[in-house]
């Protein structure tokens, strides 16, 4: 089990870095995030990360569906499903292995963000050290459950583009929950926040590390992955 | 080795495949033939659990695959239709994924390769991103992908559509050989390439089996008449016309002028052999024989016989 989805891992990672998409991505993606951070970053005169937890949320919203939309579905295009959906390796095994890869790439993107970290260090006074850790725990789980989410979508269609449009519309959906309250029935208003990804990660960004945000992110990554599983297994049955 | 129980496929109401049931033996090289949408596909994609059969069952040794489907993918190789394959991967890194998945590596997969590249002719290619390489080539590495394993069964869709005469005679020399230690089933709807490559064919039409034995048994098995081809001058049509009462058994299937010369199909019993009493016919009414031979039926006869119909994907490409 473990062999198969390190195989199928090693497969997607280098399949993105033998194409350009994982050095556009690592490159644009840091740009985007320091340029955003840093002409904040300078006028607030604070020295805390809180500007970059703002920031990369709303830049993996088309940076996670863009990188995820081909991993499932380019499979279905070219035919290449009928290969490893002929190899003896389980459907939940090959959604793990690339969704690992996907997740892998998110990561290296938010290490390229340390650089700020660094720069705060330097330049900056009293920091709150572990503010900064629950902040990229938060981020990077956010990144897991954006790339949960994005490959399911990938496992809808053949299309690319019409993966990176769902994948788009449910992350958003996730983003923007907790800003529409005001819309919601008062008796629905908590469930709807604790559904919003932000609401848990501005927990985690403030230096809270609460058990039920850490439940509430592997629970959304396991719902989706597991979805993801039933959409390649039901093939079999159409 | 591999046993099929009445299997069927339905997609919403349409029945792909209707209950069919054969078995195939260690090393056998069997051909699956039928038209453009005959079952042939669906049939290869529910032995190797890619579908799962709506009835029946593929048993192989005693396992089955709708309990034991990865045992089963453990035992096959498979060549998908069309064959996709990954264009950005380097020949030896594509190879080695396969191999990994089935548990091959280390010393073992370098053997592997070295005995695939060898069967599969790919010593110029192996350090090559399969994107560049020929289609004849890719269809090679497809083969090396579904053997990395040295499985007992290969199982190959249509694996000389698209390709070259050259590299039709190639693949079909690299599957004779792999046929003399495994059990090859390929599927093809181009009949003279089945009949060059098998030991054994099955004939599907609209989801069901309609002949199924070696070519010369279907030919014989189908052949309840002999045609003969004759051509005969300085004659008139009336003696030809009166030629079937003159010989009994002997139908006149065609018959054709061409500048004063008659060409002439006449089908008579296999069991009898007219040939004598045509020449002293001839001979009697002061005609010209400037030819006369038995053509023989071949598979596309057959083919039209069992079927109903003349496909045009029967005629080959």
């Amino acid at each position: 089990m473990v062999n198969n989805i390190l195989t199928i891992f090693k497969k997607e990672l280098h399949s993105f870095f033998t194409s350009p998409m994982a050095y556009i991505f690592l490159v644009v993606f840091a740009l985007i995030n320091g340029y955003f951070f840093n002409i904040q970053f300078f006028l607030i005169n604070e020295s805390d990360m809180r500007v970059l937890f703002g920031i990369v949320p709303l830049v993996y919203l088309f940076f996670i569906p863009a990188v995820s939309m081909g991993l499932i579905s380019r499979e279905k295009s070219l035919g290449t499903i009928e290969i490893i959906s002929t190899m003896p390796i389980l459907e939940r095994d090959i959604v793990i292995g690339k969704y690992l890869a996907g997740f892998v790439l998110i990561l290296l993107g938010l290490v390229t963000t340390l650089i700020h970290y660094l720069t705060l260090c330097y330049v900056g006074t009293s920091i709150d050290h572990g503010a900064v850790f629950t902040g990229y725990i938060g981020l990077a789980l956010l990144g897991g459950v954006y790339t949960a989410v994005s490959l399911f979508a990938s496992s809808l269609t053949d299309n690319q583009v019409i993966a990176f449009i769902i994948g788009i519309a449910i992350v958003l959906i996730f983003f923007m929950m907790d800003k529409l309250l005001f819309f919601v029935p008062s008796s629905m208003s908590s469930v709807v926040q604790f559904l919003s990804t932000d609401f848990h990660l501005s927990n985690m960004s403030r230096g809270v590390l609460d058990t039920r945000n850490l439940i509430y992110f592997f629970s959304v990554i396991g719902f989706f992955l597991s979805v993801t599983t039933r959409i390649l297994e039901s093939r079999k049955w159409n | 080795m591999i046993q099929i129980d009445n299997l069927s496929k339905n997609y919403g109401t349409v029945q792909a495949v209707n209950s069919i049931s054969f078995s195939l033996n260690d090393g056998e090289i069997v051909g699956f033939l039928g038209a453009n949408g005959a079952g042939k596909s669906t049939t290869l994609k529910m032995i190797t659990g890619y579908i799962t059969p709506s009835s029946g069952n593929v048993h192989i040794g005693d396992k089955n695959i709708i309990d034991d489907c990865i045992d089963i993918q453990k035992m096959v190789g498979y060549l998908p239709e069309l064959n996709p394959l990954y264009a950005e991967m380097k020949v030896h890194e594509y190879l080695k994924f396969h191999a990994s998945i089935r548990g091959i590596t280390g010393d073992k997969f370098t053997e592997s390769l070295k005995k695939v590249v060898r069967e599969c002719g790919l010593q110029g290619v192996v350090h090559r991103t399969i994107g560049n390489c020929s289609k004849g080539y890719k269809q090679r590495i497809g083969l090396a992908a579904a053997m990395i394993h040295d499985p007992k069964i290969l199982i190959l869709d249509e694996p000389v559509t698209g390709l070259d005469p050259n590299q039709i005679v190639e693949i079909r020399g690299l599957i004779k050989k792999l046929g003399k230690e495994k059990l090859v089933l390929m599927s093809s709807h181009i009949l003279q390439e089945i009949q060059a490559t098998v030991d054994r064919i099955i004939i599907i039409d609209e989801g069901k089996i309609v002949a199924d034995g070696t070519s010369d048994e279907l030919i014989s098995g189908a052949q309840g008449m002999t045609q003969l081809h004759l051509e005969i001058s300085n004659t008139e049509e009336n003696v030809i016309q009166e030629m079937k009462t003159a010989i009994s058994g002997v139908e006149l299937k065609n018959v054709s002028k061409n500048n004063d010369v008659y060409n002439i199909q006449i089908e008579y019993p296999s069991d009898t052999d007219p040939r004598k009493d045509i020449f002293n016919y001839a001979v009697e009414n002061s005609c010209v024989i400037t030819e006369m031979r038995v053509t023989e039926k071949n598979l596309e006869d057959i083919f039209r016989n069992l079927t109903g119909r003349v496909d045009e994907g029967v005629n080959g490409e």
